[in-house]
């Protein structure tokens, strides 16, 4: 009996992880990629299209890996330094309704990628595309635009916020359904 | 408002409150038993009944007023106090709006109007407009502005908000320092600029945000960013042309710091060739703070210059091991040459951004008997300092108010006496830190009168949580590798204007407040003391007892600093800049999202119900007896 359990654990390790999201451990792209021009407002003469999605931004979008890494580069590129852990600083709250440049993850990763004329510096040519994507995936989820299955989860540090994983969608915060 | 404890603020944690409250308790007695030994000699010289008339400042570096406002501090000593009396005690209930004028920015106002002849001149936050108001014409019309149109950029390297603590005039010009780095000389008459001088670089994080001093022809700035690993200095620009004369580094080699054959400092500790270099882990001096961007002051009899420095980075101590000179401590410096004389370090290896840049009020009094030329200084790390400003020699050294992470000041060595319960580091979590980062007192200058022999300060009272982090430096990105989160400090009022003996070493009176008291602050001989609140009430109390005399509620909170003068028509008025903002405003200013304790450098965490209580706008507010 202990035999066949211990036959079965190992196959339902095997099933469970057939289930598992596709972790990209070793980014190829270097600096450069990702140019595709990303619209800042709604509003276009004519009527509004449907803006141009990048192919990059479903692979990232809500890929817990992905965020778990755009947590940890969240501080490492010093964005903790002026957003804080998303209450923001010397630049604007990440985890409120309120975006200046579009709440997109094409629209945060050309931020990131180009800066901002108020203060937003440029990263496009110090960090590499896709890490780019990672941390637009997890600034995603600061504002609650991430499923809670893949968010990250409480830090080991000290209590900051809610987990992200438990902060609620801020566009819909504090509003009746 | 006197003596009342405010009830805890929504949002915050009343246990936490509580157990800073029994932190303190247990500290204070530690604290007095340490001042008590430490200061014995000097207690019995201060138990003498004080002699009020015998504290003033250097009739020097403290003319006779005129009834203008030329500078922020009033004068060279910088006692931020007016001999006129139209307004006084008995009269300032009568006070009513002469005129009032938007600067039009939504950002915190910590400037000082200044007024010259019939001019009022007012400076903005970014984007530092200057605006002169013609004081001889009914409402104060516009006379011209002048717009620099600095970098918008500059905005994403100022640490805590976009302010300016405003201008000088000297020799017919109006000096001012942009948020981007420039320094502009203006003919204060037509507003026409005279010469820009750029002496700051945005792209590795530095800023200014000082308000300039005009000392024998030179124009005295430094920087800001010691929150984004921005190397410190004070540079004296030619007030004619504007070039470059001398610049005094805050770390690195001697002769960057302008250090030579005249320094003569008064401890062992600050002895030693290149301690700027060799009391820093390799290279780490060249990113490592010690801006200057707060107060400096001038005694014209030494021809001396005192200013401080700020803060080391980054904030985590781990990361640069050593006393890290020249940061966190005051220069004493030959005006025409910027040649040091002396230094004294108030935090070595500072633990908690305790910026040592605060107003240093230069008085001449009795010390044990024997006339002394001192400098007071309210410091950021909660004591209130006595120096002999010939030597650096610190008098006295005496907490101002809830104090636990250093526990007094050793008078022989002149060290802090760090706690080492406090002290912070990587993974660590430290908790109830009193002051916080933002000190007992930061930038927010105190005032003196002679008349009363009190000095008014407008101060925080608050305590914080720090967990040091990894940081990484990428220049012109911020380094500060520390989580940090405030909550109020004991009694729960997160402010405090208090009114201190400068003879007796102890305080005469103490307003608590809601908020911390952000403005600065002014006294008149009338026995008046004007301050304003983060809610928006500019408040006159007696100069003597504290008694709220009057209080006017201002469009938004009040973080500036009010001057007072005799207007073109012969009577005195009152201005001061509404507009809240700062580092304490931030919330407000920057719309920030109080559901992260670390925003704004944790200062959100303190400030979750500023939201509620003020919005943002810059209003100029002047007052006159009807």
């Amino acid at each position: 009996m202990r035999q066949a359990l211990a036959m079965l654990l190992p196959l339902t390790l095997a099933l469970v992880a057939c289930q598992r999201e596709e972790r990209d451990t070793r980014p190829q792209s270097a600096l450069g990629s990702g140019e595709q021009p990303t619209p800042v407002t709604t509003l276009e003469p004519g009527g509004q299209r449907p803006s141009p999605t990048d192919n990059k931004a479903a692979s990232f979008e809500a890929n817990a890996f992905h965020m778990s890494e755009g947590k940890r580069l969240f501080s490492w590129f010093n964005c903790s330094g002026c957003h804080a852990n998303g209450g923001g600083g010397m630049g604007p709250a990440l985890m409120d309704e309120k975006w200046l440049y579009g709440s997109s993850i094409e629209s945060i990763h050309a931020t990131i990628r180009d800066g901002r004329p108020n203060g937003m510096p440029s990263f496009g040519q110090k960090i590499p595309d896709d890490q780019m994507w990672e941390l637009a995936a997890y600034v995603r989820a600061l504002g609650g635009n991430a499923p809670s299955s893949a968010a990250p989860q409480r830090n080991d540090d000290m209590m900051v916020h809610p987990s992200e994983n438990r902060l609620p969608d801020a566009a819909t915060l504090g509003k009746s359904p | 408002m006197k003596g009342t404890l405010h009830p805890a603020p929504a949002g915050v944690d009343a246990a936490q409150g509580a157990r800073a409250l029994a932190i303190w308790n247990s500290f204070r007695t530690c604290i007095f038993s340490v001042m008590l030994l430490a200061c014995g000699p000097f207690l019995s010289g201060a138990s003498e009944p004080p002699s009020a008339a015998a504290i003033a400042p250097p009739a020097t570096a403290a003319p006779p007023d005129d009834g203008q406002w030329t500078m922020p501090a009033k004068n060279y000593a910088s006692t931020r106090f007016s001999e006129l009396t139209e307004i006084n005690e008995g009269n300032v209930k009568n006070l009513q709006v002469a005129f009032t004028f938007s600067t039009g920015v939504n950002k915190g106002q910590e400037a000082a109007p200044l007024v010259v002849g019939n001019i009022m001149y007012i400076v903005t936050p970014f984007p530092n407009i200057i605006y002169a108001l013609d004081l001889s014409r009914p409402g104060a019309p516009m006379k011209w502005k002048y717009e620099p149109n600095p970098e918008p950029a500059a905005q994403g390297v100022a640490c805590c908000d976009v302010v300016n603590r405003g201008a000088a005039f000297a020799d017919g010009r109006i000096f001012f320092n942009t948020l981007d780095g420039h320094t502009i000389a203006l003919d204060a008459n037509t507003g026409k600029p005279i010469w820009n001088a750029h002496i700051g670089n945005i792209n590795i994080g530095e800023t200014i945000t000082m308000a300039p001093l005009v000392v024998k022809g030179k124009v005295l700035v430094g920087n800001s960013g010691g929150e984004m690993g921005v190397r410190g200095w004070v540079k004296a620009l030619d007030a004619g042309d504007g070039h470059v004369v001398w610049t005094a580094y805050g770390t690195g080699p001697d002769k960057d710091v302008l250090i030579g054959p005249d320094f003569k400092p008064h401890y062992d500790m600050d002895k030693g060739t290149d301690l700027g270099v060799t009391t820093w882990p390799p290279e780490a001096w060249k990113i490592g703070g010690g801006n200057m961007w707060g107060w400096i002051s001038y005694d014209p009899d030494l021809n001396l210059i005192f200013h401080g420095t700020g803060n080391p980075g980054p904030w985590n101590p781990d990361l640069r091991p050593g006393d890290n000179k020249w940061t966190s401590g005051i220069f004493a410096r030959d005006a025409d040459t910027g040649a040091a004389k002396w230094f004294y370090q108030w935090s070595p290896h500072d633990l908690h951004d305790y910026d040592g840049i605060n107003e240093q009020i230069l008085l001449d009094m009795t010390w044990q008997g024997k006339p002394r030329k001192v400098l007071v200084r309210p410091e950021r790390n909660g004591y209130l300092y006595i120096l002999d400003r010939t030597t650096g020699e610190v008098l006295s050294a005496t907490a101002y108010g809830p104090v636990n992470s250093s526990k007094g000041v050793d008078l022989k060595t002149g060290r802090l006496i760090a706690n080492p319960d406090k002290r912070t580091g990587t993974g660590k979590v430290v908790r109830d830190i009193c002051p916080t980062a933002s000190g007992l007192k930061d930038w927010q200058p105190s005032a003196f009168s002679p008349k009363t022999g009190l000095l008014y300060i407008p101060h925080n009272n608050l305590c914080m949580d720090e967990e040091g982090v990894e940081v990484n430096y990428i220049a012109g990105t911020p380094y500060v590798g520390m989580n940090v989160r405030m909550i109020p400090g004991p009694g729960g009022n997160r402010g405090a204007f208090t009114a201190w003996d400068v003879a007796a070493a102890k305080p005469a009176w103490v307003l608590k407040e809601n908020f911390p008291v952000w403005s600065g602050t002014v006294v008149t001989a009338g026995d008046v003391a004007f301050y304003g609140t983060m809610e928006g009430w500019f408040k006159a109390v007696s100069a003597r007892t504290g008694d709220l005399l009057w209080q006017f509620k201002t469009s938004s909170g009040i973080i500036g600093q009010p001057i007072t003068y005799r207007g073109p028509d012969g009577h005195q008025y009152v201005a001061i800049l509404s507009g809240v903002g700062g580092w304490a405003g931030a919330i407000v200013s920057g719309d920030l999202d109080p559901r992260d304790a670390t925003a704004a450098l944790g200062f959100v965490n303190a400030m979750k119900d500023l939201k509620n209580a003020t919005t943002a706008g810059g209003t100029l507010y002047v007052f006159r007896l009807p």
